[in-house]
């Protein structure tokens, strides 16, 4: 065994090693008390995968410099790349704001898809000069191109719906379902094509290049923003997916392993997504292209009247409250209020209250988004309580009081026939009183009105999450 | 295709196929609280792309080549610092207390 074979052996195991820390890091992000360590194992797998990369590039141009050759411009490539994109990264990694989240991990699925689509590219483009390709490699190749693309634009329109450069309701481009049909119809076609005959044909690589690219657009841009949840989970595994077939373009098994960890763990975020927003994926995807807006004409419960109440007399209600559960929505991550409503607990608290907050699922705009913003404003995670705990507790509670949250609380949902019928929800029509912070009468995304707002137990206080929060905290302080 | 080649293609899907379920089994335990954390961790893993572009680019001759692989790789690497930087911010702010800047506190917790 020569010096560079036992370098490659190595550098494989290495490659395994790292493999390894990204399952283990995974499986300790199942508690909040090892999910730290967990991020830093997986980093420390990806550091040990990159550098074994490093010292195998290097071996191989030092010991085999006949096949390999000395080259200064590669080194050049890697680090000028690396020095550009970690420090893009980790500028954007230090400065985002909690709120922003969902776009910035938007913007890594876009890199790391195009990234893989262009290992693709860049593999393809050697292979034009063969007479033919073996009908494997054609395959993953034009699958890593077709994911890789897609990924890339699409989430980069999520990314700019999500930071409003692009506006963040549905967009529908006149024909756009039949466009879209035309581009997977393209794809296909010019697929089967380099499939069968086996020839690498530069038009015909393009062409499925082009489609995709598009492709990603017009699939994203019909999308509203209250889908963002299950777009964002669904790009995160096309992206893994991307990955591990770009694995198999350059026959690596690391690239494999860790793209298929990704494309699985997207996949079952992706699920549980739909189902909490009591829709299939499909219907999200191709309910876009239609219009997605059937929900316009359902008729919602009528009739009831709604009584609005002041904040000093929500303020007493919560002060001489037991239990009180808060349903934060997106309406308070929009208003960024998400400390105000913790100042709101700590004052309360200290009146011997007891606060929890009831997480709805697909509260904010990617999956367990609001639970970050509240551990942002310091608030204990063990006070965070998921949907099915809390549900039972509705009963015990003196006081609900909802900010900015509307269909997820909607009791329309347990009866068949509405809009929002069947979607799971947080039963707040069960506490013995209602206090719903929200700045108008509105309609939320399923466009019906509000059961619970004409509920005898609901007070609406009409303000901006955070407006609303100081008032309370402020008439609170004062009692 | 030769055996040699049948046997990797094998090889490379039934690896494929075991890290899919992997991942099944070890994601759905994951609390709601964590999924964004879980999703932001997800994505760092996905930079392992860069060891794939680092490799294309160990073998880039010519312009386009080259440019193509200089963008991979700092996509790439953006993905790989961004994801983990900004994944370990989120996970550092997942505590059980809020942060006391006195160490009394905890000395009171030990007692309590």
């Amino acid at each position: 065994m020569t010096t560079l074979e036992a370098i490659e052996i190595l550098v494989r195991i290495c490659w395994l090693v790292g493999a390894v820390a990204f399952v283990l890091g995974l499986a300790r992000m199942n508690s909040p008390a090892t999910a730290r360590n967990g991020n830093l194992v997986s980093a420390g797998g990806m550091a040990i995968a990159i550098g074994a990369t490093a010292v195998l590039i290097l071996a191989r141009q030092v010991l085999d410099p006949e096949s390999f050759g000395i080259r200064i411009s590669t080194w050049a490539l890697i680090i000028g790349g690396i020095v550009i994109g970690g420090g893009l990264g980790l500028y954007a990694a230090r400065t985002v704001k909690m709120t922003a989240m969902p776009q910035l991990v938007s913007l890594f699925n876009a890199v790391g898809g195009g990234a893989a689509a262009l290992i693709a590219i860049d593999d393809y483009l050697r292979l034009l000069d063969t007479s033919t390709v073996r009908i494997d490699t054609h395959i993953f190749i034009v699958l890593d191109i077709i994911i890789g693309s897609i990924t890339f634009t699409g989430s980069l329109i999520a990314s700019g719906k999500l930071q409003g450069l692009i506006p963040g309701k549905p967009i529908l481009i006149p024909g756009g379902r039949l466009v879209t049909l035309a581009l997977a119809a393209i794809t296909v076609i010019a697929a089967a094509i380099l499939f069968v005959t086996g020839t690498p044909s530069l038009p015909l690589f393009l062409l499925i290049l082009a489609a995709a690219l598009v492709f990603g657009v017009t699939m994203t841009l019909p999308i509203g923003g209250a889908d963002m949840p299950v777009v964002i989970s669904l790009l995160n595994s096309f992206t893994g997916t991307a990955v591990a077939m770009a694995g198999f373009v350059i026959e690596n098994p690391v690239l494999i392993i860790a793209g298929a960890l990704v494309g699985a763990s997207g996949a079952i975020l992706t699920k549980l997504m739909a189902d909490a927003m009591n829709r299939s994926v499909i219907n999200i995807m191709i309910g876009g292209f239609g219009g997605g807006d059937e929900a316009a004409g359902a008729v919602g419960a009528e009739g009831g009247s709604v009584r609005s109440i002041s904040a000093d007399d929500a303020a007493i209600q919560l002060a001489y409250a037991q239990h009180v559960i808060v349903v934060p929505g997106y309406g308070l991550a929009v208003a960024q209020a998400q400390h105000a409503v913790r100042e709101l607990a700590d004052m309360l608290e200290e009146r011997g209250v007891d606060v929890k907050y009831a997480i709805h699922p697909v509260a904010g705009r990617m999956p367990g988004h609001m639970n970050v913003l509240l551990a942002e404003a310091n608030v204990p995670y063990p006070q965070l309580k998921e949907m099915e705990d809390i549900n039972p507790e509705f009963e015990r509670a003196d006081v609900a009081l909802v900010i900015g949250a509307n269909d997820v609380t909607n009791p329309a949902a347990r009866r068949s026939g509405t809009p929002v019928s069947g979607m799971p929800i947080l039963d707040v029509d069960k506490a013995k009183s209602i206090i719903v912070i929200k700045r108008s009468m509105g309609k939320g995304y399923a466009g019906i009105d509000n059961e619970l707002y004409t509920n005898d137990k609901t007070g609406m206080l009409f303000a901006d999450a955070k407006e609303g929060l100081a008032s309370l905290t402020a008439a609170v302080k004062a009692l | 295709m030769t055996p040699d080649e049948i046997d990797a293609l094998i090889t490379s899907l039934t690896i494929f196929t075991l890290a899919i379920l992997v991942g099944f089994a070890v994601i759905s335990k994951v609390p709601a609280t964590l999924h964004t954390p879980l999703m932001s961790g997800a994505n760092s893993i996905h930079g392992i792309v860069l060891v794939g572009a680092m490799l294309i680019a160990a073998e880039a001759s010519g312009g386009v080549s080259q440019l193509i692989s200089l963008v991979a790789v700092a996509f790439a690497a953006m993905n790989v610092v961004g994801g983990y930087v900004v994944t370990d911010r989120m996970l550092q702010m997942f505590r059980k207390k809020p942060t006391v800047p006195k160490p009394a506190a905890d000395d009171a917790e030990a007692a309590s």
